[in-house]
């Protein structure tokens, strides 16, 4: 089975984000990136799924010199080899059509990824490459079972669980609960700098969209602080009658 | 402006998140038509029939019966033609913000996901959305002629206006092929009376204060009590005390509900991230030195389980009114 797992390079969730310079970027200064949480699960699931049926996982990514990085957590947890598709990263329109241009002449059997990346969260790449790539697909998975040419994959929508079936070649976007994803071993850390990562570079076309700024919102909050002070239940009647007459929630 | 808004449907209903998505049609500006597609369209156009809008498109087709978003996706595109739509609007819901990107790349439109505000200027709009889950937030131009936005669910008012004159309605007929249904539901299954987090209007959510899974009827009863949905920390999902479809934070959901109630969350960064454009917030937590309570407008120090039992009767008494 021929896997791929598009994987992307992101600030880690304790990142205080600040606007760069031009107003319209996060400033990189002092960040800490790593691979996408959600990219994890699709890695593993690669892993598992290549043990299962024998194959090869590539770990696939669209950026500069700096997203091997997340190549090579992927090879570290056990991917076989990494593709880096060298192109500024605009907008998810030119980020998929770069990543479709690299995966179609692959062969891919299956090709999976996270069903978000938390620094855009747009949610946007799956659908796009099964566009581009004319392939069926299925986000926000939690649970994926392949049978012959068939992928079933159990996917979480709002208050309830849907149930898709897909025919393969097929794209499926992982959710956090997909499976417990390994931490990679030292040995498979080392092992890791030795597998390859080809370099291509990405067919870079025109952007759909464009930023204009980048604000952080500034929300000024009340700051009512009761204490309960041995009387709790006097100060949650107080909370009740602020929420009615002040906020107005109730 | 030619704006189409796509109705996605449940359980035979307009679901909320696209009524609310016609409002933002309407606060935009220009000629609003809806998009309805699926296998028994007739009982939804009778619902669209009552909202403020010109024209009502509907593709129906049997072999829409089991959904499959590709098949959609090449309907809402040929529908989107027919009304020579100039914007599509789609509630950003998991099936909408799957929809959305394809409709994009069949019209060869920008996209911009998740919108939480539109600015309008003449023809001009600039349209923001959050990112880094929510710690920032992006304003976007798209720069094709057709624009497409997913628009956050609870933010904009769900349109309840009866239209002027009755909608026209227009049938609209798609080739489809068989590729478009390798992808097909064949079963949903949804937790009956349980509000979704990422939809609710007021969430109250627990963490480790809780002590304990065997508490958290306190926590539910609190929600009851406010008419809301429940919301969970990463820590006690993690701990498998709650599920994680109601986990709220940078790895959970983002949620921009009008109140959210904060009980035992000490207010880890990810979990602010997640929360912190709720409309009012209120913590409450024995630690005086909690970093939820810097986001808070109101809260209590104090002891959950002497102060939910009491704030819990309180707040139904006042929503009984």
């Amino acid at each position: 089975m021929n896997i791929l797992v598009c994987v992307s390079h992101v600030p880690d969730t304790t990142t205080k984000i600040n606007v760069a310079a031009d107003g319209k970027a996060m400033d990189p200064a002092g960040v800490k990136f790593i691979l996408n949480p959600y990219d994890e699960f699709a890695v593993e699931e690669a892993l598992r799924l290549r043990d299962k049926h024998k194959g090869e996982v590539t770990a696939i990514s669209v950026g500069g010199d700096n997203v091997k990085e997340a190549i090579r957590q992927a090879l570290a947890m056990g991917a076989d080899k990494g593709i880096l598709v060298k192109g500024e990263k605009t907008d998810s329109f030119q980020v998929a059509s770069m990543l479709a241009d690299a995966i179609k002449p692959l062969n891919a059997d299956l090709i999976l990824l996270g069903k978000q990346s938390i620094d855009f969260d747009g949610m946007e790449i799956a659908p796009m490459l099964s566009e581009l790539l004319n392939m069926p697909t299925a986000t926000v998975a939690i649970g994926l079972t392949i049978e012959g040419n068939k992928a079933t994959v159990e996917k979480e929508v709002e208050g309830g669980r849907e149930v898709i079936e897909l025919t393969m070649p097929c794209i499926v976007a992982a959710q956090k609960g997909l499976n417990e994803p390994r931490y990679p071993s030292l040995p498979n850390i080392m092992k890791a700098k030795q597998k390859p990562i080809q370099e291509i570079v990405g067919t870079v076309g025109a952007t759909r969209t464009e930023i204009l700024q980048m604000t952080k919102p500034e929300k000024k909050r009340a700051n009512k602080i009761l204490k309960s002070d041995g009387n709790a239940p006097a100060a949650a009647l107080e909370l009740a009658r602020l929420l009615h007459e002040e906020a107005k929630v109730i | 402006m030619n704006i189409l808004v796509y109705l996605e449907e449940r359980n035979g209903q307009i679901r909320k998140p696209s009524l609310e998505a016609v409002g933002a049609a309407h606060a935009i500006g220009g000629s609003v038509s809806v998009a309805i597609i699926g296998a028994d369209s007739p009982a939804l156009i009778e619902q669209a029939k009552k909202l403020n809008v010109g024209a009502i498109y509907c593709v129906n087709d049997a072999r829409l019966a089991n959904y499959s978003s590709r098949a959609t996706g090449r309907a809402l595109a040929e529908i989107a033609k027919q009304a020579a739509a100039d914007v599509i609007l789609i509630g950003a819901t998991g099936r909408g913000k799957d929809l959305a990107p394809r409709i994009a790349i069949r019209l060869e439109a920008g996209y911009v996901p998740d919108v939480t505000t539109f600015s309008v200027d003449g023809n001009e709009i600039i349209a923001t959305h959050p990112v880094y889950a929510g710690k920032a937030q992006m304003n976007v131009r798209v720069t094709t002629p057709i624009k497409i936005y997913s628009t956050r669910p609870n933010l904009w008012k769900a349109s309840n206006d009866a239209p002027a004159s009755e909608p026209s309605v227009h049938s609209v007929t798609v080739a489809f092929e068989d590729s478009d249904f390798t992808e097909q539901t064949k079963s949903l299954v949804l937790s009956q009376g349980k509000l979704d987090v990422a939809e609710a209007d007021i969430i109250v959510s627990g963490g480790r204060g809780m002590r304990g899974p065997e508490n958290w009827a306190m926590i539910e009863n609190l929600a009851a009590a406010f008419g809301g949905a429940t919301g969970a920390s990463r820590a006690v999902v993690d701990a498998g005390w709650r599920p994680h479809a109601e986990q709220v934070g940078q790895t959970g959901k983002t949620v921009s509900p009008t109140l959210y109630v904060a009980v035992g969350i000490s207010g880890a960064v990810q979990h602010l991230a997640g929360m912190s454009s709720s409309k009012t917030i209120v913590a409450i937590n024995k630690d005086e030195n909690a970093p939820i309570f810097s986001i808070a407008d109101y809260g209590i120090i104090g002891d959950a389980f002497e102060i939910l039992p009491t704030l819990t009767e309180a707040v139904a008494k006042l929503r009984s009114h």
